[in-house]
């Protein structure tokens, strides 16, 4: 059987996970190539569209990264994506997507280590879960805009 | 006289009245009506029938109320508003009153979604107070609501409920005025624990003159057990029931517990008789119809007067 | 505003299985504001919908499209243009809006999705209740500016009844009692002795009982 490399889609923040993706690198911690990063101003900006979207465009998984809870620099923007990726996570499942798919982490912009860890974490979920089901009949082809 | 029912006379008489309730069967079972009301008989001077009481669906009560007709008993036919219509309503006042019924307790009805059918639509055309107009207006101008003359008006003893424990208290008393002015003959209240919150509330009564003009019956249950008080206080909408009472159904203990609760209803009945204004009492022995007549025995209310 | 919630997913898959094109129509009205038939969730449901089908290894052609209204004529004829090569048509607006599309496009099935519940105000963001049963004989002169049709559940013209516990009805803690709330802003008011008045039997023939509705504004007729 053919190793499956998943896609995964990252929304990290301006603040903290994008700072902290930056990190990683500076600190040439190794994580898995699949992550493909979207820098965005603060999690609040995620709505429950993107992250459907991104699975519609060929992600076998999705992450959403933010700042720790209390710490979100525009507030309660952390707060208001946790919310939109639970409900996603419950639209996901009951499309037969899986909710699985879908994770929201919080971490500072100190945490390279971290970055890193979630990184390795959500490939390696997604690697188990496999791809996604839209993609059943294409059998590992590369069948999404997405170019692996 | 208005409806000359074996209650209105006694109450006429000056006499302490005793009214009981049955609930009827959950089907069309007639023995189990025959031995709540054979356990009944001669220790009350009318019985309540519930009317579908929770919205849980029991043999209709205008036809129980016949039954227990037949059976040389008298009943006060309950009637909720959450059923029926007022085309249905009128329809069963001449229906009830052909069979014999001559006392009706009129009633908003508990919401549907208590009983076991919660997904009814629930009628509410009227609402207790305006039933009460209604019954009123048949009996004494012998019309139906929509003008027509009626054939034959049913000469109805008309009753209402009250619960001096329900929110707003300061304004219980005013709408017991209002259920007067609509047409109350009597008044029956919900069971009483608060004897205190009841003095008062009879003194906000007397206060309006509403003694005078209605006849009022105080409601009394027997408490079973320690965990039917605490059942009460917490569960049952529109219940008051005193810590007091809670400690010392508590501390007579499992085997002590149904003789405390006999004992705590004869002191409430006969503290009740001392009220200015109470001219009964309401006995509901819910689902134990044969402590009745113990009871009524205890607090020298027998033998029922002859009316 | 008219508050509605979208059905379930499941629920619209069922409905749309015959069809692999669907035309999904959003509102910018009243759907819109208590977030349930807008432009935003017209583009939710629709990602949703494709995915689902995807999914089961099929596909589902989706032209996602929000109106002004669903109500008036005029803001449904563009639809007209392309209607036609669309099989279904699954609408997002409430029930007045979805039965109209029905009307004006008789060729096409059109699909509720969502179900409509109650006119109805925000409280806070996200929170929507209930306030207006459309009884069309209102009374909230006589109570205060709060409605014993659509705030009781009982509908009491002469509440509250005996279930009234701490300001909050029998059938629900969550649920505030109608004639509590009357009772309280008829005191802020000075306006107690509105309580003591009996109010009459209602004619429920203005309501729904009384069958479907109409209003006529001659002077407005062309």
């Amino acid at each position: 059987m053919e190793s499956f490399e998943p896609i995964v889609v990252a929304f990290c923040c301006h603040f903290c996970a994008y700072t902290a993706a930056d990190l990683a690198g500076t600190m040439r911690l190794q994580y898995p190539p699949n992550i493909r990063i979207v820098r965005i101003p603060c999690t609040g900006k995620v709505d429950v569209r993107f992250l459907l979207e991104a699975f519609e465009k060929g992600a076998d998984g999705v992450y959403v990264a933010g700042c720790l809870e209390g710490d979100c620099h525009f507030l309660q923007g952390n707060f208001r994506a946790k919310k939109r990726v639970a409900l996603a996570k419950r639209i996901l499942e009951d499309v037969g997507i899986g909710g699985d798919r879908l994770e929201m982490y919080n971490m500072s912009a100190a945490m390279g280590p971290r970055f890193a860890e979630v990184a390795r974490e959500m490939t390696e979920r997604i690697r188990k879960l496999g791809p996604s089901p839209i993609k059943k009949q294409s059998r590992g082809e590369v069948t999404s805009p997405l170019r692996v | 006289m208005k409806a000359g029912s074996n209650l209105e006379k006694i109450l006429a008489s000056g006499q302490f009245v005793v009214t009981g309730e049955l609930g009827p069967p959950k089907g069309a079972d007639v023995s189990v009506i025959e031995r709540k009301a054979s356990l009944l008989k001669g220790n009350v001077d009318a019985i309540n029938v519930t009317d579908n009481q929770t919205a849980i669906v029991r043999m209709s009560s205008i036809a129980v109320s016949a039954i227990l007709i037949r059976m040389g008993l008298e009943p006060n036919m309950q009637m909720v508003c959450r059923d029926r219509n007022r085309i249905a309503m009128q329809s069963d006042i001449f229906g009830a009153y052909a069979l014999g019924i001559r006392n009706i307790l009129c009633l908003s009805g508990d919401h549907q979604k208590f009983g076991n059918h919660p997904t009814a639509k629930n009628v509410f055309d009227l609402d207790s107070m305006q039933l009460l107009q209604t019954v009123k207006r048949m009996r004494d101008e012998h019309k139906v609501l929509g003008g027509d003359e009626i054939e034959g008006p049913p000469q109805m003893f008309i009753g209402a409920a009250a619960n001096p424990f329900a929110d707003p208290f300061e304004y219980r008393v005013i709408r017991l005025a209002k259920k007067v002015a609509s047409g109350a003959d009597f008044i029956q209240t919900q069971c009483i624990y608060d004897m205190g919150k009841f003095e008062r509330f009879m003194q906000m009564v007397r206060e309006r003159g509403l003694h005078q003009k209605v006849h009022i019956l105080a409601g009394v249950t027997p408490l079973k057990s320690v965990g039917m008080a605490k059942y009460m206080k917490e569960k049952v909408a529109g219940m008051e029931v005193p810590d007091e009472i809670i400690a010392r159904m508590k501390s007579a203990g499992k085997e002590k517990a149904k003789e405390e609760g006999l004992n705590i209803c004869v002191e409430q009945i006969q503290r009740l008789r001392q009220v200015e204004g109470v001219h009964g009492i309401h006995l509901m022995a819910i689902e134990w119809e044969d402590v009745v007549h113990t009871i009524v025995e205890r607090a020298g209310l027998l033998p029922r007067p002859e009316a | 505003m008219i508050v509605a919630e979208g059905k379930p997913i499941k629920e619209i898959l069922a409905m749309i299985d015959p069809y692999d094109k669907i035309l999904v129509v959003g509102c910018k009205g009243c759907v819109t504001v208590c977030s349930t038939g807008g432009e935003k969730e017209v583009g939710i449901l629709s990602s949703a919908l494709r995915l689902a089908r995807q999914a089961q290894g099929k596909n589902l052609e989706i032209k996602e499209v929000t109106l002004e209204r669903q109500c008036d004529t005029e803001y449904l004829e563009p639809l007209r243009e392309y209607i036609d090569s669309y099989p279904a048509v699954l609408s997002l607006a409430c029930g007045a809006g979805i039965q109209f599309l029905a009307e004006k496009f008789r060729k096409h099935p059109i699909l509720p999705g969502v179900d409509t519940q109650f006119i109805g105000v925000t409280e806070e963001q996200g929170v929507w209740t209930e306030r207006c049963q459309a009884c069309g004989n209102c009374v909230l002169d006589r109570t205060g500016g709060i409605c014993p049709v659509a705030r009781c559940s009982k509908s009491l013209f002469n509440g509250p009844c005996g279930g009234s516990k701490g300001g909050k009805c029998e059938i629900d803690s969550q649920v505030d009692c109608g004639w509590q709330l009357i009772y309280d802003r008829l005191k802020e008011l000075g306006q107690l002795d509105k309580l003591e008045i009996i109010l009459p039997i209602k004619d429920w023939s203005t309501s729904r009982d009384g069958g479907p509705r109409k209003r006529v504004r001659e002077d407005l007729k062309l």
